[in-house]
């Protein structure tokens, strides 16, 4: 299972059918008020549903007439509250079927625990005894071996393996773990295809990276995100003004010497409460949680989430991000008296042999710009001389004729800080550094011929994805080691905001701290064990899945693909997630003045005709009006779930064009909207003579 | 309608809409400490009065402290009112002889005037000694005005600043604006109310033969520096009992337009002021505008209802083109009271110039609804601005989702205590005005008060109590008030003003600790069209939606009655 699959896959079946038939018994299941007072809502809405449901009982037991009207709105009522629950198994079911797969994933492997010898090291050679993995303790040392599952998370101490990890990223290309440096963590149910490791458990059983994914995936362990609180707080406040609203029109009715049922005023404050975003509140957060997972990035809690779409800062490392990894050969530069094509020619005969992308990129140029083919080493009788830390110059060796390219003071310390064209080639060599490009000398036989502008290559489009940014209100900081002219050029060219050159671990812990200081939210992503400090430090810590066990710690987000971008895509969920929150709010709140239209002339007119001319829908009778309303607040839920789970679609643009248009699509739709919809299903009804 | 009328309202708004910046200004500088004219002159005044309260005048207050000052402060006013009216008649000034106020009107007398309300369940000249008016009402005129001045400053306070712990000092803020805003402002307008005919005097009423030869009493006082307070402080509380429709409260037409200028003047410039100390004025613009539209539609809407004759009238021969002169006084005429009307009820002020229950039905649903809202559209002094930002709050929290980040307004995050003390004001207010009328409607002593039957007399129970919850204090008139309604009244006061005051304050304690975010081009602008209509929509949306069933069954109906030709 690749990524790109796994996200067609589930764009294509957002209710798929596998998971409808769970989901269906999971809504019954939810009824239970235990389940249900999570969501405050939904529960007072169950309460006066259980309170209606005993009165029809109770009519129907002393034989009272209209039974039919009672027992369709009844039916109505109890459909509301399985439609909500509906919302939210659907949107855990998705996440459950993905844990099912990760379980299976998580078989009773056997660690080889090893044992320390006289000296306490522990060595491949050393003694094992064959160990369950739920017993294996933090600290243990185990072998694993090719062939091997890793029985839990830890850290390789010894020893390079190539290791399977689609069982946690979906990506069925192996990956190298090795000891040392940033590629040292290994995860538990992922296995070793070939050579050997020594590993240092680092997580308990229970609590591995696997057993949280699942947990995660299976929202099991959800929490209420603030932002989710406090919009529960708003909707728990609107539901108790409408409490007041309607318990205070009995004793209204009284005065006016009319009479209303228990039954009507139920209808009309369960039409009256917030109950659409009520229904699909929670699936609307699970289903952000999925599309990140499906994203294959891992959020550890909801909040960072949250914390996504409000950030303010992005900071991206330069080489992998901003640019391609490598440097690339992009313009012959030599000294007066010789021309490019002999610079060229020189250069690619130097780097024929030359397997580095930049060598390879010197021999594309030359074939591209003067038609120079490559040729055969054999063929010229060539001995390649390769790139040594001492001279610092690669070339070859053709006969006595001697080439050589290689770092700009090497080669003049090659040929003698005399020779002829040295400062030409110096002066060159400034003013590409000046460009942010890194210049390479080449000499033929101690003649300088010029310098090779190796650039950075910037991706293709990230200009145009950093004016996006730039439009959403996010400032880019591109972080690079280079020194500060390089940085500079390169941040020119890519249209990064700005950027910290000769970026130390404490400089980039620093600039997010300034940053936050300004009240501004910062994402970053890393992967390094320097990077922990930031990335814990970070509002958004992105860690790449390759990287450290310290540096996966402190993030609040692991990113399975390890690919660095994917924080711009990760801000863009955040955001969507909570325009899909106040639309539906938005959405939601509307409706209730169609609903008032429809119930209230209903309500009173036996008492008092004039308000018929409230009517304005010209709903056929009162019995079709209040039933058309529940019904049609009922359906309003079905309706939004797939917008709930796709979430609102987020454009790039300024907040305020966004908030226009999503004002009038949720906001005066939602005025709209219910007139319409409360219409059609009360000629319905009329039609078919329920009411 | 006629041209001239709607003139009055144009000239009236221009007023407002000028008067806005400079008092504004003025307001920032008294508040912050600054130098200015009137701190030269009685800074000594100031000082020497810290001095002798033992006020560390320099040390700011938390949000609690802020809060705990505002209440006891209220308290203590409130048992020197009931104080007062309870032993006038042993006490100087009482020239006509007035016995000791009865135990619940004094009740609810002094909480009507320590909460800014000014209901009035009694008439003033047969009620009050001159004492009392002056020294109990007119005073708590001044100070409850004060507080709501103090109360809007903290708020303001809280979200302009940052990080911070305190929103002021209570006292600091009390002694300020009473002696820089409030009594040199009255003392001006009172000057221009003697100059148009309003009596000041301390002299009792005056026996008079008429030209029939019947003799009358005329009650005088001092009436004109009691009417100054009463507008500017969005007190409402009349020295006589037909209020600003007495010829010696409100004598002119002259009179009459700078009496609902002086009702807007500070509501309006507090929202100045909130722009200013949050450092960008646009944002108090918004917020002006927001009311603004409110205020726009409901003047509207009760001069176009009001120009209406009533068809009962009309069939009677009275010529239709008058509109509805009922309860109206024919100085200022149908545009003028439809003007006081919409103003007296968008403020907290409650003084009338006409009678609200003899407008048409439609007529009176706005000043109603105005107050259902909670009296944020310019609203009391102070009351008005931080009700009107719980309804920004709202908005902020709606529909600042929508732009994909949580919620923040003027770049502090709204976080769910915010929303919590939030949800707590908005939801007394309908609790008050809906629950207290459920109970009196139903109920042998809630209905013995009413004075009309059918719907008009539910509106006059429902209009009562949203008056007392929004602390508006205008009637509905045709109420007898007695003790249970005294009493609930009372109650409604209180709730009005400290669940909302204690909220707010609250909020503005944990803005004020907030860190701002700098504002991007992701961030939800707050200053321009669609801000200012978001808000108004929100305050119509959640803050009217509750009333409707209420509505429908007042002033709709009896509308809809009026139109076949039935009247209540």
């Amino acid at each position: 299972m690749t990524r790109q699959s796994s996200r067609s896959s589930t764009t294509g079946g957002l209710l798929r059918a596998d998971l409808l038939l769970p989901a269906i018994a999971e809504s019954f299941r939810k009824l239970d008020p235990r389940i249900m007072w999570r969501n405050p809502v939904m529960f007072v809405v169950e309460i006066v549903t259980i309170l209606t449901t005993v009165l029809l009982v109770h009519d129907l037991a002393t034989g009272h007439a209209h039974a039919g009207f009672a027992i369709q709105i009844n039916l109505w009522l109890w459909f509301t509250l399985l439609f909500a629950n509906f919302a939210e198994a659907v949107a855990e079911g998705r996440g459950k079927a993905q844990a099912d797969s990760l379980r299976r994933t998580r078989t009773e492997t056997l660690g080889k625990r090893l044992l320390a010898d006289d000296a306490g090291c522990y060595t491949r050679t050393g003694l094992y005894q064959p160990i369950p993995a739920p017993e294996l303790a933090v600290g243990d040392v185990v072998l694993v071996e090719a062939g091997d599952h890793i029985p839990s998370d830890g850290e390789v101490i010894d020893g390079i393996a190539s290791v399977d990890e689609s069982a946690i990223t979906g990506e069925s290309a192996p990956v190298i773990r090795e000891s040392g440096g940033d590629r040292s963590a290994v995860t538990g149910g992922t296995r070793v295809l070939s050579d050997w490791i020594v590993v240092r458990i680092t997580a308990a059983q229970g609590s591995t990276f696997l057993d949280r994914m699942i947990a995660l995936v299976e929202g099991a362990q959800r929490q209420k995100t603030p932002n989710e609180i406090a919009l529960t707080i708003l909707l728990a406040g609107m539901t108790l003004i409408f409490i007041f609203a309607v318990a205070t029109i009995p004793s209204f009715v009284q005065y006016a010497g009319g009479h209303i049922g228990v039954l009507i005023l139920v209808a009309l404050f369960v039409t009256l409460i917030p109950t659409t975003i009520g229904a699909l509140l929670s699936a609307i957060g699970i289903a952000g949680m999925d599309r990140l997972i499906r994203f294959n990035v891992l959020a550890m809690s909801g909040r960072a989430v949250e914390a996504a779409g409000d950030v303010d800062t992005l900071l991206l490392d330069k080489t992998g991000t901003i640019t391609i990894g490598d440097r690339q050969a992009a313009r012959f530069a030599p000294v007066p008296g010789v021309s490019e094509q002999q610079l060229a020619d020189a250069a690619q005969l130097a780097s024929l042999a030359d397997e580095t992308p930049e060598g390879r990129s010197i021999v594309v140029l030359a074939k591209e710009q003067f038609a120079i083919r490559g040729r055969e080493m054999h063929a010229l009788g060539a001995v390649f001389v390769p790139f040594t830390a001492q001279t610092r110059m690669s070339g070859v060796d053709i006969g006595s004729r001697r080439i050589r390219k290689g770092a700009v003071d090497s080669v003049l310390a090659a040929v003698g800080a005399e020779a002829a064209g040295a400062a030409e080639v110096r002066a060159i060599a400034d003013d590409i550094a000046r460009q942010g490009g890194t210049p390479l000398a080449v000499a033929d036989d101690g003649r300088l011929l010029g310098v090779v502008h190796l650039k950075d290559v910037v991706k293709g489009g990230i200009r145009e994805r950093f004016a996006e940014l730039r439009r959403m209100g996010i400032r880019t900081v591109m972080i690079t080691g280079d020194n500060p002219l390089t940085a500079a050029a390169i941040a020119a060219e890519s249209g990064v905001d700005d950027f910290l050159a000769q970026a130390t671990p404490e400089a980039k812990l620093d600039l997010i701290r300034r940053e936050q200081a300004q009240g501004k939210l910062v994402a970053m992503c890393g992967d390094g064990t320097n990077d922990a400090p930031a990335l814990a430090q970070a509002d958004v810590g992105v860690a790449m899945n390759t990287g450290t066990v310290a540096a996966r710690e402190a993030g609040n987000m692991v990113d399975l693909d390890s690919d660095p971008t994917k924080l711009i895509e990760i801000v863009g969920i955040g955001k969507q997630l909570l325009m899909t929150r106040g639309a539906l709010t938005t959405f939601s709140i509307a409706n209730d003045v169609a609903k008032y239209f429809a119930i209230i002339p209903a309500m009173f007119v036996g008492f008092y005709p004039q308000l018929g001319t409230l009517n304005v829908m010209h709903l056929a009778t009162p019995e079709s009006a209040v039933l058309s309303a529940v019904i049609f607040n009922a359906l309003i839920i079905i309706v939004l779930i797939p917008l709930a789970l796709k979430g609102v679609r987020y454009r790039p643009v300024g907040a305020a064009v966004l908030l226009r248009r999503n004002l009038l699509i949720y906001g005066v739709g939602g005025l709209l909207v219910p007139f319409a919809g409360i219409k059609l299903i009360d000629m319905l009804v009329t039609s078919i003579g329920l009411a | 309608m006629s041209l001239s009328g709607w003139i009055t309202i144009a000239a009236f708004f221009l007023c407002v809409v000028a008067m806005t910046r400079p008092l504004g200004g003025y307001l920032q500088r008294v508040l912050e400490g600054q130098p200015h004219f009137l701190g030269r002159i009685f800074g000594p005044l100031e000082r020497g009065l810290y001095r002798v309260a033992g006020i560390r005048w320099e040390e700011e207050q938390s949000w609690v402290q802020y809060a705990t000052g505002v209440v006891l402060f209220s308290a203590v006013s409130f048992v020197v009112v009931y104080a007062l009216l309870r032993f006038q008649v042993l006490l100087p000034l009482n020239p006509a002889g007035l016995g000791p106020v009865a135990p619940d009107l004094a009740y609810n007398t002094s909480i009507s005037f320590v909460t800014n309300t000014n209901w009035q369940s009694y008439g003033g000249e047969t009620t009050m000694s001159h004492l009392s008016q002056m020294l109990a009402l007119a005073v708590q005129n001044f100070v409850s005005a004060a507080v709501g001045i103090a109360v809007a400053a903290a708020v303001i306070r809280g979200f302009a600043r940052r990080g911070a712990g305190t929103i002021g000092n209570v006292w600091t803020d009390l002694v300020r604006v009473t002696l820089y805003v409030l009594l040199p402002i009255s003392v001006v307008v009172a000057l221009f109310f003697v100059w148009q005919g309003v009596p000041q005097t301390l002299h009792g009423s005056v026996e008079v033969t008429t030209l029939e030869g019947a003799r009358q009493t005329i009650a005088l006082g001092p009436v004109a520096t009691q009417e100054a307070i009463k507008m500017l402080g969005t007190n409402g509380g009349g020295f006589f009992n037909t209020n600003s429709a007495h010829p010696f409260e409100n004598p002119t037409a002259l009179s009459n337009f700078v009496q609902v200028l002086c009702i807007f003047a500070l509501g309006t410039a507090l929202t100045n002021l909130f722009g200013r100390m949050v450092g960008r004025e646009r944002e108090g613009w918004a917020i002006f505008s927001a009311m603004a539209l409110l205020f726009l539609i409901g003047v509207g809407v009760t001069y176009w209802a009001e120009a209406h004759a009533n068809p009962a009238i009309a069939a009677l021969g009275v010529d239709p083109a008058l509109g509805n002169m009922e309860g109206k006084e024919t100085r200022f005429g149908i545009a003028a009271s439809a003007l006081f009307a919409t103003v007296t009820t968008d403020a907290s002020c409650g003084a009338v110039n006409a009678m609200h229950e003899s407008f048409l039905p439609l007529g009176g649903l706005v000043p109603l609804v105005n107050m259902m809202l909670g009296e944020v559209i310019i609203g009391g002094v102070g009351a008005g601005l931080y009700g009107v930002l719980l309804f920004a709050i709202i908005a902020v929290f709606m529909a600042g989702l929508m732009v994909g980040r949580t919620p923040e307004y003027l770049g502090k995050k709204i976080e769910a205590r915010e929303v919590k003390m939030t949800m707590l004001a908005v939801l007394c207010l309908p609790l008050v005005m809906l629950g207290f009328t459920a109970i009196a409607v139903v109920t042998g002593p809630g209905l013995s008060a009413l004075s009309a039957t059918g719907p008009h007399g539910f509106t006059e129970a429902l209009y009562a109590y949203s008056s007392a919850a929004a602390n508006n204090g205008s009637a509905f008139g045709g109420l007898t008030a007695n003790p249970f309604w005294n009493l609930a009244l009372g109650i409604g006061m209180v709730v009005g003003r400290f669940f909302i005051i204690i909220p707010v304050l609250a909020i503005a304690g944990a803005m004020a600790a907030k860190k701002v975010a700098p504002a991007t081009s992701g961030t939800f602008p707050t200053d321009n069209g669609l801000f200012i209509a978001l808000v108004s929509g929100v305050i119509v949306i959640v803050g009217g939606l509750t009333f409707l069933p209420a509505l429908a069954l007042g002033p709709i109906v009896e509308h809809l009655t009026m139109l076949r030709g039935t009247l209540f």
